[in-house]
């Protein structure tokens, strides 16, 4: 390994982790160790460099990623709405809040075709359920922002094209 | 693997598989034998949380199972995109687009900007690039839609 510190040494194991497991964890009995081998590094260095990961938050989570479709969230809306900006922040936590939304984001503009600042991302078993929760974030943004709400869309999913998750080059 | 079958699920996750599922979303052990340690919770065998692992994966039913990167937080950076693509290039589009291994997401959406993709790269600077590169690739502009604030969210979804 041709590295010149110890932090160096560090990113570089962070890197070659991401690397060995950005496609899954191996399904054996004993991951870490398989990844241990992978990584030149030892079983228990890969469990600490993970823990510290997740501490750290460059790891989200460890866990699985479920086909939305497959378990029962058919409908898969992602909400735009237009903010006035002045209190886009504040529309946004309240949003971000609610147990339904499952992304919540300030996003630019792209004007004159795309007014929308505020992302919302709504899961539901089905269109109706989906377009009523979305009824639902109108009717806290207007109960508590009035007026702030200058447009809406929902862009339904009829297709997942790709899900591989973040791919780095080796 | 072609990627222009989409990643639709090949079955029906049976109660067994939504309980392993629930209790994958987080938390995995970070110990010499977490499957094992799983299964005590669940009352599975080792071997049955592997092979039924292994089946949710193979049956798309999982897209994943591993641990969930913040690239941000290692220097990298993540970008929503979108193109307006025209319905009669749409297979072609769909498969010059999934070719970039940048691509992490890309879904298929009820608007006149019908696609919608996650880009994932190691640099800040790669985004741009990337998206320059789609377009040369397939002529047709990217919009990107950088994230300028993320609300708190759970992130969870109940099987």
């Amino acid at each position: 390994m041709n590295t010149s510190s110890p932090a160096a040494a560090q990113d570089d194991l962070d890197r070659r982790l991401v690397l060995a497991t950005q496609a899954g964890l191996p399904l054996v009995p004993r991951p870490y160790a398989a990844v241990a081998q992978q990584v030149d590094a030892s079983e228990e260095e890969v469990r600490r460099r993970l823990a510290a990961m997740l501490e750290s938050g460059r790891i989200r989570r460890i866990g699985a990623v479920p086909n939305h479709y497959a378990i029962g969230y058919t409908a898969n809306g992602m909400s735009v709405w237009d903010i006035d900006d002045a209190v886009v922040d504040a529309v946004g936590e309240r949003v971000g809040a609610l147990d339904f939304v499952t992304h919540c984001y300030r996003r630019p503009r792209h004007l004159p075709d795309w007014p929308y600042n505020l992302f919302a991302m709504v899961h539901a078993p089905g269109r109706e359920e989906a377009l009523a929760r979305v009824g639902e974030i109108a009717a806290l943004i207007e109960g508590g922002f009035p007026g702030a709400c200058r447009g809406r869309d929902v862009l339904f999913s009829n297709g997942i094209l790709k899900k591989t998750g973040l791919r780095i080059g080796g | 693997m072609p990627e222009r079958r989409g990643v639709a699920a090949r079955r029906e996750p049976d109660d067994t598989d939504r309980r392993l599922i629930n209790a994958l979303q987080g938390g995995f052990p970070l110990v010499e034998s977490p499957y094992a340690e799983v299964g005590v919770r669940l009352g599975l065998s080792e071997d049955e949380v592997l092979s039924r692992l292994r089946s949710l994966l193979d049956d798309r039913v999982l897209t994943r199972f591993g641990p969930m990167f913040q690239i941000e937080r290692m220097g990298g950076a993540f970008c929503l995109a979108a193109i307006a693509v025209p319905e009669a290039q749409w297979g072609r589009i769909v498969e010059t687009v999934n070719a970039f291994p940048e691509v992490a997401h890309n879904y298929r959406r009820e608007h006149a900007l019908n696609m919608w993709f996650v880009l994932a790269t190691e640099s800040p600077q790669g985004i741009a690039d990337a998206a320059r590169r789609i377009e040369a690739a397939t002529g047709l502009a990217v919009h990107l839609f950088p994230k300028e604030r993320e609300y708190f969210v759970e992130m969870k979804l109940e099987a």
